[in-house]
């Protein structure tokens, strides 16, 4: 066998190989997606309980919460950051993060000074690469999000959000992550997370008397109860849809490499079927030319 | 046939029990806390404890929870417990 021909079979053999790999990262993909999407439903009433409450509240009562007030005595805005702890997934962290760097494009040309907090491996390190400082981060489990790990994340930014302007508080948070639309569409998306917008759900006075809520022990209190408790519902309803997106991109991006895969592998074995035969017409070639040399010396 | 009420008990990462009963009662920061059908609109903080729930057939359910709050309305009560609540954990 030729060299030539041993190249192609060998990248071929590699090619294969590969494709194995692929072909089971998709698989793994594939089978978790549906309990992804399934944490994401059951996560779903819980935020949703938690909403109208809060509507309710503030609906019923006029108290006000330091996490509902606008912050004016400091420019700093904290920016949290959801990506994938690997790659594998196409271009699913490199759209976050594109979606992090124009939302800090937006807010720095308001003035405002960025406070990076970063989850996920690929996040944590494109700002060490680009000598940003990272105020908090956490990088691992981003396919399969903890309530634990909310709570965390959360605190943290509440804790920041709460903190005086001379002790590095923050005015805003934002938060950018994937959103889960459906199997086929997930797009980067920016929320507001603090100070709390409780506009959702509210519903319009209808004429009748208002329900007066009575409130154990009392609306601030319950306040202090529930707003906490709306963060980390939010936070961790982020997380479960950026682990689904995650998980959706991944299976896509592993069947576009078993493809490819597959057209290299048969382009290869054309290319070595090619140098097969054309060895194979040199040698009858020089097996001719050799006898019939032969034959005019006789 | 006796009023009955609306009852979700959720947690974070599921719903813990959904369905309607005659009775519930849980246990408050300040106490204990009994809705029956149309009783007034309440919002409580909730501390650790057991919640009780009646339901329509007079079965009684109970379910332990870490903490949260209710809400009741219009004869619906949404009771939202913490993580680590629980019949049975998760996965």
């Amino acid at each position: 066998m030729s060299g030539k021909q041993r190249e192609y079979r060998g990248r071929i053999r590699s090619t294969q190989s590969l494709k194995k790999i692929f072909r089971a990262m998709e698989l793994i993909a594939a089978s978790r997606i549906g309990k992804a999407r399934e944490r994401v439903g059951m996560a779903a009433p819980y935020t949703r309980a938690i909403q109208r409450s809060i509507s309710s509240v503030a609906y019923h009562s006029d108290t006000d919460h330091p996490l509902t007030s606008e912050r004016p005595d400091t420019n700093r805005v904290a920016m949290l950051v959801v990506t994938a702890d690997r790659g594998m997934a196409g271009a699913y962290s490199a759209n976050v993060l594109r979606e992090a760097e124009r939302l800090r494009e937006r807010l720095e040309a308001e003035g405002k000074e960025v406070v990076q907090y970063a989850s996920g491996r690929r996040a944590v390190s494109y700002y060490r690469f680009r000598h940003r400082e990272l105020a908090g981060s956490w990088d691992d489990g981003s396919d399969a999000p903890e309530f634990a790990r909310a709570v965390e994340i959360a605190d943290a930014l509440s804790e920041a959000f709460l903190k005086g302007a001379a002790e590095g508080g923050v005015s805003e948070i934002h938060v950018v992550y994937t959103r889960f639309r459906s199997m086929v569409t997930q797009e980067p998306w920016v929320i507001r997370m603090l100070p709390i917008e409780v506009v959702e759900g509210v519903e319009e006075s209808t004429g009748e008397i208002e329900p007066l809520y009575d409130f154990e022990p009392s609306a601030d209190e319950v306040l202090d109860a529930l707003y906490p408790r709306y963060i980390r519902a939010r936070i961790f309803t982020c997380l479960l849809q950026a682990a689904a997106s995650e998980l959706a991109n991944r299976q896509r991006a592993m069947n576009t490499a078993v493809t490819n895969a597959e057209d290299i592998i048969r382009q290869y074995t054309r290319l070595a079927n090619s140098a097969r035969q054309a060895e194979i017409t040199q040698e009858i070639s020089e097996i001719v030319s050799g006898a019939d040399a032969l034959a005019a010396s006789s | 046939m006796a009023a009955t009420i609306t009852v979700d008990i959720v947690a974070p990462d599921q719903t813990l029990w959904s369905g309607t009963a005659r009775s519930v009662s849980a246990p408050t920061v300040e106490g204990s806390i009994g809705l029956l059908a149309q009783h007034e609109p309440v919002l409580a903080v909730l501390r650790a404890g057991s919640v009780a729930v009646v339901g329509e057939d007079g079965a009684r359910t109970e379910v332990a929870i870490e903490g949260g709050f209710l809400s009741f309305d219009q004869d619906k009560v949404t009771i939202v417990a913490d993580a680590g609540s629980g019949l049975a954990a998760y996965e």
